[in-house]
């Protein structure tokens, strides 16, 4: 058996028909491809961390007086305006 | 054809089933990872190995898993990694390996299975037939019948070969028929451990592909969708695993006759015309029936019936210019199949004959055989029974009907 780390793997010496690899990380985030996105009411907001807990991504962030969703990593999914108990939070349309 | 070498070398004989066949061409080839699950009549291929590792025989890592689905898995992850891989399965046993085998061959691993061919359930057997690798003949791996235990072991050797070949890069299956090559037990000749050492090469099977912490990346990523360039990557793959297959043509021949020459044995790469020579009618075998066949064709030769056999080894990918040239002299041809075609109400092999028929003008009568399933015998007399009715067939009797031959046993 060869080791394949020496010498070093190398994807331009192989033929570009043979098995999907890829070597690139990709840039695009979940942020990219999201269709409804999140809007809290900072009014309505009282800290009580249930979107935090339930987000499967882990996209929720504390300010001083509300809980804010970063959008870059955000799908979307809305699980965070089913549970918070206050109505905080609701699920608008992207623009485009 | 070539000529027989003038010396070749001494070699130990010994009488062994086609399962002993398989794992001691297993041995021979020094696969460096095993993964199997026994199932009949593939178990005793599998104690073999075990043994054969046990005993220091063969230097490789066995790995016991729950089912075949894990046993296919690890093999992928190992062949990833760099291993020389082998497993062998059949029957409900390939079917709960499907979704890793539908994945094997676009991963262009080129690992070695051997099916022991099962009948597939239902009706509950555990009996001989070629179900179960017909049902899998769309998938993409390479699939050679044997005929003899001495070709079993032959072909697992030379199947190392043309799966690893740079212009293959495929997966192949070499199919021996549950029962009949399993179990009967027949003299064989063993090549040297040098001779095949230097016949196989040392394993570079992760050239294109591999799982390694020195230079990361995502085997198998996401490929195709509605937009992008991803249908066009996904038809290159594609594209690729169909020139791989149509290579594989090529490199059986070429890999078959390299092996002759150094064992002189010379097995038909493709396709075997046996007695073919001015023939009239054409029966057509695949796998241990066809010893039956050629005695029935000998037998109606000595009456002077002008009858010739064409033997398929190599069914994926099929050989369409060899089985249309074979045939293209004869005025009518009997195909038998020990399976069936759900979709055709005929013979798997009768259907791709009919494909490569389309190649040969003016059109030959044709028509389809099914016997041998569950184990059932196909005797003397049922071959006598295929070529009397291909006869009928030249004589104008209607063509593209199914006969059952065991029907009546």
């Amino acid at each position: 058996m060869r080791r394949q780390s020496r010498p070093f793997f190398d994807a331009t010496q192989i033929p570009d028909d043979l098995c999907p690899i890829a070597t690139r990380m990709s840039p695009m985030r979940p942020g990219d491809w999201r269709s409804l996105r999140p809007v809290v009411n900072r009014a309505k907001c009282v800290k009580c961390s249930v979107c935090w807990l339930y987000c499967p991504v882990q996209c929720i962030v504390e300010k001083t007086a509300w809980f804010d969703v970063k959008l870059d990593t955000c799908k979307g999914c809305g699980i965070c305006a089913e549970e918070c108990p206050h109505g905080a939070i609701t699920m608008i349309e992207e623009a485009s | 054809m070539s000529a027989v070498p003038q010396a070749l070398p001494a070699r130990k004989h010994l009488a062994c089933d086609g399962n002993e066949a398989a794992a001691l061409a297993v041995a021979l080839a020094r696969v460096d990872m095993v993964a199997v699950y026994p199932i009949t009549p593939q178990s005793s291929l599998v104690e073999y190995l075990a043994k054969f590792i046990a005993d220091g025989r063969l230097q490789a890592e066995l790995v016991d898993v729950e089912g075949e689905h894990s046993v296919l898995s690890v093999l992928h992850g190992a062949a990833l990694a760099g291993a020389r891989t082998y497993t062998a399965s059949c029957g409900p046993g390939l079917a709960f390996m499907f979704e890793p085998y539908l994945r094997t061959p676009g991963l262009r691993l080129p690992m070695v299975m051997s099916i022991v061919t099962r009948d597939t359930l239902t009706p509950q057997s555990v009996w001989g037939g070629h179900q179960d690798a017909m049902s899998v003949r769309e998938v993409g791996w390479v699939q050679m019948y044997c005929e003899t235990v001495q070709e079993v072991l032959d072909t697992v050797i030379m199947a190392y070969r043309i799966a690893e070949d740079r212009r293959v890069m495929l997966p192949v299956n070499v199919c021996h028929d549950g029962n009949y090559l399993s179990y009967g037990t027949a003299r064989i000749e063993l090549p040297e451990q040098s001779e095949v050492d230097a016949f196989v090469g040392t394993p570079n099977v992760n050239w294109h592909v591999a799982l390694d912490p020195d230079r990361p990346m995502a085997v198998d990523p996401l490929t195709g969708g509605a937009g992008g360039p991803g249908p066009a990557m996904f038809v290159r793959y594609r594209k690729g695993q169909c020139a791989g297959m149509q290579h594989a043509l090529q490199v059986i021949g070429e890999v078959h006759e390299e092996w002759g020459r150094l064992t002189g044995r010379y097995h038909a790469p493709l396709v075997e015309a046996y007695r073919m020579d001015g023939a009239e009618l054409a029966i057509m075998t695949l796998g241990s029936m066809t010893g039956a066949g050629k005695d029935a064709v000998d037998e109606a030769r000595d009456r002077g019936l002008r009858v010739g056999l064409v033997k398929v080894k190599t069914f994926r990918p099929f050989p369409v210019a060899a089985v249309s040239a074979a045939l293209g002299e004869v005025k009518a041809v009997g195909v038998v199949d020990r399976s069936v075609d759900f979709g055709w109400n005929c013979g798997p092999l009768y259907r791709e004959t009919l494909g490569a028929l389309y190649h040969v003008q003016p059109q030959v009568p044709s028509m389809s055989f099914i016997g041998g399933l569950a184990g059932a015998d196909i005797t003397l007399q049922h071959f006598a029974r295929v070529i009397g009715e291909t006869d009928e067939l030249r004589r104008g009797a209607p063509a593209g009907r199914t006969v059952w031959l065991n029907e009546n046993d």
